[in-house]
């Protein structure tokens, strides 16, 4: 099972879990599953067209899945995937 | 940076350096950097508090902060740099007597201004490295692109809640490899209102004492020299799980400040770049329209916004003012008859428009529809 990490302005979606677990092979089945699973985060990480939202960062380890595969980037048994959205306070 | 091998100390100053000055990988030579430095922090409030005083405290000669606002009391929990009798008091005036309290040896300078698109360049121009602690997504965008069209160094960080994030953007290397900027990481910014402030989503006061440390810390080094700046990987922290982690972040070739084409040659309207405003429509006029007013007689001028090259290839017999132009020609503009302004196809022309109504108040523009393209597509039909 590969580890998702959920950034803190998201897990009010989630339940509030920090780490979800995922039998999903890929990054965007992953995302997919997610998002049926707590329909309110669909809109935060898929815009309209079914794209992962260009202002969220998805690393797999610590690879940036746009320097990997995008949504197609494989997922091991001991994959952490991360969640890491803009955020702009100071 | 002037020449920081001329820098000396006072005994008073090397007393209280000395700290710094007796680590081996620092010394005296770190301490002569610092001390000739210039270093911009933007935004004097939750991140900017640490940063300030630390870099005050290390003896960073110039330190300039750009800060319009006044100090609240709902900025206490969490801006150390302000006390009780700060609140109502502008907080850039606020924090040079607080720093100059707890350093008399270094130049501090005060900008009180909002950042923007107008004063960004030239206010970055005059220091060495820039430190990012602002509040919103506009002005995020807006200090990365002046740095990286300044070739600054921006050493970032942002808050909310309990996670922070830090890199160093724009970073060149002794190897004079230039590192990845806020735009490699973030190429669009989130649509307005789904990602919330710390004004709507709060923010937990330590926080940014801790981010806002590490933000000083890479100042340091940036200035200094000294070990290996966070370029090319972005931190993150989670205060409620106490964790951190550290990524790797690439330059992009699609990057439209210094990828492989890029597109933003200075610096635009960041409020309607992050979708904060709605572009009002234009007046526009249709080629038939301008045919009619021709063979009318009307009074008109004719403006062309397109670059030099285009215009030899192809023109109308307009005045060309090229659109990266028109604020500093606004001058040769008609003010006492029409004037229309065309493009190739209309978009940038809408541009120069808005630009001059903006900027200048005209009243008296209208925008080609479809620009040249249409206007030899409507001529060719007609002659056929």
């Amino acid at each position: 099972m590969a580890t998702v990490i959920i950034p803190t302005p998201l897990r009010k979606f989630t339940e509030n879990n920090a780490r979800l677990e995922t039998d999903a092979a890929t990054v965007g089945s992953a995302l997919q599953s997610l998002s049926e699973k707590y329909p309110d985060l669909r809109r935060h990480l898929f815009d309209d067209t079914g794209n992962i939202r260009p202002f969220l960062n998805i690393f797999v380890g610590e690879d940036d899945i746009r320097d990997r595969n995008q949504g197609d980037t494989l997922l091991e048994s001991n994959t952490v995937l991360s969640i890491v959205p803009a955020i702009a306070g100071g | 940076m002037e020449s920081f091998r001329n820098i000396q100390f006072s005994r008073a100053e090397l007393a209280r350096y000395d700290r710094h000055i007796i680590i081996p990988d620092f010394g005296m030579e770190a301490q002569q950097k610092l001390k000739a430095a210039r270093v911009l922090v933007v935004g004097s409030g939750g991140l900017g508090s640490p940063l300030l005083l630390y870099l005050a405290a290390a003896g960073v000669g110039t330190i300039g902060i750009v800060e319009f606002d006044t100090v609240d009391d709902s900025n206490l929990q969490r801006q150390v740099l302000y006390g009780q009798e700060d609140v109502g008091r502008l907080k850039a005036d606020a924090a040079r007597a607080r720093l100059e309290s707890l350093n008399p040896y270094i130049h501090i300078r005060v900008h009180h201004t909002r950042l923007t698109s107008e004063n960004a360049l030239d206010i970055v121009r005059e220091y060495d490295v820039v430190a990012d602690g602002t509040d919103n997504f506009p002005t995020r965008y807006l200090v990365n692109d002046a740095c990286v069209l300044a070739g600054k160094t921006n050493v970032y960080a942002s808050i909310f809640q309990f996670e922070g994030q830090v890199s160093v953007f724009n970073y060149t290397g002794s190897n004079g490899e230039t590192g990845p900027n806020y735009r490699d990481l973030y190429p669009t910014p989130p649509p307005p209102g789904l990602v919330p402030s710390c004004a709507e989503g709060g923010v937990l006061g330590v926080l940014p004492g801790i981010i806002g440390s590490m933000q000083a810390s890479e100042v340091i080094k940036v200035v200094t020299g000294v070990g290996e700046p966070l370029s090319g990987r972005l931190f993150i922290f989670d205060a409620l799980q106490f964790e951190t982690r550290i990524f790797k972040i690439k330059r992009r070739s699609d990057n439209p400040l210094n990828g492989e084409n890029p597109t933003i040659t200075r610096l635009i309207d960041y409020e309607f770049f992050c979708g904060l405003k709605e572009l009002k429509p234009v007046r526009e006029i249709t080629v038939e329209e301008l045919l009619i007013w021709q063979s009318s007689g009307e009074q008109f001028q004719l403006i062309d916004v397109r670059e030099q090259a285009e215009y030899e290839s192809a023109n109308m017999g307009a005045l060309l003012i090229p659109l990266s132009t028109v604020s500093e020609k606004h001058y040769l503009i008609s003010r006492d008859r029409k004037v229309v302004i065309h493009c190739r196809s209309g978009v940038r022309s809408a541009r120069a428009l808005r630009e001059l109504e903006d900027k200048f108040g005209f009243d008296n523009l209208y925008n080609l529809k479809g620009g040249i393209t249409e206007y030899l597509r409507v001529i060719e039909t007609v002659a056929s």
